[in-house]
């Protein structure tokens, strides 16, 4: 019963490294001369000084025709519209709801952008209201759909779609935004008998397989008396702690890395997935098997 | 951080099904990476982390004069000072009390001549003695502070020197020190028995340790065994929600079992340290 408590010491940490070495991208840091400046135009993450095109953070450079950006490693989630996210309620106001989606500011979801039950094209009134916080109320989760984005770089959501909405049991994870691959579905039924959702803000959620989702009303019901069996609940610690390998060796999240690692992760015991050798070991398996799909 | 109800029913049957979210069993913990002698300028120092929950540590040591009702024993003070970085709830005065009651449980599980021998740090009896000062920095929460908090303090003490004092010459009212000047000539604090504290948190009908941010939210109430060697030095109770006496007597015997596994781990980490490493974030 008893288990081994772990205390490992600093320099026996392991590098968590699995970077093919060939296909590091040069990385500016700030302050980093990235060229001198004459026809070029600065973009998001670079600044002028003595002539120079500089980077202001560290990240890898990108360019489209003249114009010169620098995208950090490491930020809060930027929106685009079109992108999938999973956001926590933090607030609820007057005909909107404010929430925590990981970007600078809190994002919001109008009252007449989402899907209320009793059909979709349905007038909001008064008692829709008074009736917001049955609906969402502050702590609850939900995916959603970046609707536009405001000036300030706020985000406006919307949940008109079946497949977005309020999220039941399950597990968040947060990773880094820019580990969250952009594919063209955002929403996986995995093989293995779980669901993840990957939003690209880097709030991952992972759920048990979801039946059928066209008789949910707008999705605004959580069934809080239903158990999950053991072995969906393994499923879903195992896909954590797969997903919080890669995320821990900088991979890229999506559903075939998820995959893979959670195949090679089937050697270790759930729980022996949380210690660094195990986790690297796994994300270095992934690697090769992504190097071999790819050549 | 906030859940809404579902996440929590999902902590709550995994700890009744024995699995939780992670994958761990009630009785795990999470592993634990250590550092110590980090910072230069301090007696002794550590740092501790615990999944997402980083703990600094430093000892810094003075001479002082000893309370009148003790006069052969020396003094140890622990403050903690919760940093804004670690989560936003702490700027201004908002870890406040968090760091009063942390600072609190540390000085009573520390009080106990058992636990920590405090006439060892007695110079001349009642007039000169050592005052450790123990300065505990929160960089980042993720749960189950008060556990690392203690062993990270345990580390640092077990890292700490103490200068050897070579002779006293008492003249007059004058107390005259003769300090070794010999660099390494130093002496090591006896923490062999300095408690170690376990969170039970009680989550539905069972009892659970080395909680995450999560399952602290979900949890009824929980208690902080302080368990020094094979004894228990203090017991609190942390956060809202009471406990029925009988799970009062589970969880403090789950926490003593625990307590001293963790002990044996944190004593086999310490025996790994070589004598002259040089690591460290700050270095």
């Amino acid at each position: 019963m008893s288990k081994k408590i772990h205390i490992r010491l600093a320099n026996h940490r392991v590098n968590s490294s699995v970077a093919v070495y060939s296909r590091v991208p040069k990385i500016f840091t700030p302050g980093e001369i990235i060229t001198p400046q004459n026809e070029f135009m600065r973009g998001h993450g670079t600044y002028e000084e003595d002539g120079n095109l500089k980077s202001s953070v560290a990240g890898v450079r990108e360019q489209v025709n003249n114009l010169i950006s620098i995208r950090p490693l490491k930020s809060r989630y930027n929106g685009e519209v079109g992108d999938v996210v999973v956001g926590r309620i933090t607030e609820v106001q007057q005909k909107r709801w404010k929430i925590d989606t990981n970007s600078r500011l809190d994002s919001v979801l109008l009252l007449s952008s989402v899907n209320l039950p009793g059909g979709e094209l349905r007038r909001r009134s008064v008692e829709d209201e008074h009736m917001m916080r049955q609906y969402l109320q502050e702590g609850d989760l939900i995916s959603a759909e970046v609707q536009s984005v405001y000036s300030d770089g706020s985000l406006s959501l919307h949940t008109r779609s079946l497949k977005y909405g309020k999220l039941g049991q399950g597990v968040l994870l947060k990773v880094f935004p820019s580990l969250v691959k952009r594919s063209k579905t955002h929403f996986h039924n995995l093989p293995v008998g779980a669901s993840v959702i990957l939003g690209n803000n880097g709030f991952i959620w992972i759920c048990p397989t979801i039946v059928n989702s066209e008789d949910s009303v707008g999705g605004f019901i959580q069934n809080l008396e239903e158990v999950i069996p053991r072995q969906q609940r393994e499923t879903i610690a195992r896909l954590r702690n797969c997903i919080l390998s890669l995320t821990q060796s900088k991979m890229l999240v999506f559903d075939t890395s998820i995959l893979y690692a959670y195949e090679e992760s089937l050697k270790y015991e759930i729980c022996e997935l949380l210690q660094p050798e195990a986790m690297v070991d796994v994300a270095l398996l992934t690697q090769q098997r992504l190097c071999m799909l790819e050549e | 951080m906030a859940l809404c109800e579902a996440e929590k029913t999902f902590v709550l049957h995994g700890v009744e099904e024995n699995f939780r979210i992670d994958g761990r069993e009630r009785e795990d913990y999470r592993p634990m990476e250590l550092e110590t002698s980090i910072v230069s300028h301090a007696f002794g120092s550590a740092r501790l982390r615990l999944a997402n929950t980083d703990v600094l540590v430093a000892v810094k040591i003075e001479v002082d004069i000893p309370f009148p009702e003790k006069p052969n024993e020396g003094k140890i003070e622990f403050f903690v000072d919760c940093s804004a970085n670690a989560t936003p709830d702490f700027e201004g005065r908002g870890g406040e009390d968090l760091a009063i009651e942390l600072s609190n449980s540390l000085s009573t599980a520390y009080q106990s001549s058992r636990a920590f021998d405090l006439s060892k740090l007695c110079i001349l009896k009642g007039r000169k003695c050592w005052k450790i000062y123990v300065d505990i920095l929160l960089l980042e929460c993720g749960g189950n502070l008060f556990d690392a908090v203690s062993l990270a303090v345990k580390a640092a003490l077990w890292n700490a020197q103490l200068p050897l004092v070579k002779s006293v010459h008492v003249d007059g009212n004058n107390i005259e020190m003769d300090v070794s000047e010999e660099l390494y000539d130093c002496q090591k604090l006896d923490i062999k028995n300095a408690p170690v504290m376990v969170t039970v948190c009680k989550i539905g009908d069972y009892c659970i340790v080395d909680p995450n941010q999560a399952e602290e939210k979900c949890s009824v109430g929980s208690i902080v065994v302080a368990v020094s060697g094979d004894r228990l030095s203090t017991v609190l109770q942390t956060g809202a929600g009471s406990l029925h006496p009988t799970t009062l007597v589970e969880s403090m015997k789950l926490g003593h079992t625990v307590g001293q596994r963790l002990n044996q781990a944190l004593w086999e980490a310490l025996q790994q340290i070589p004598e002259d490493q040089d690591v460290g974030f700050l270095k």
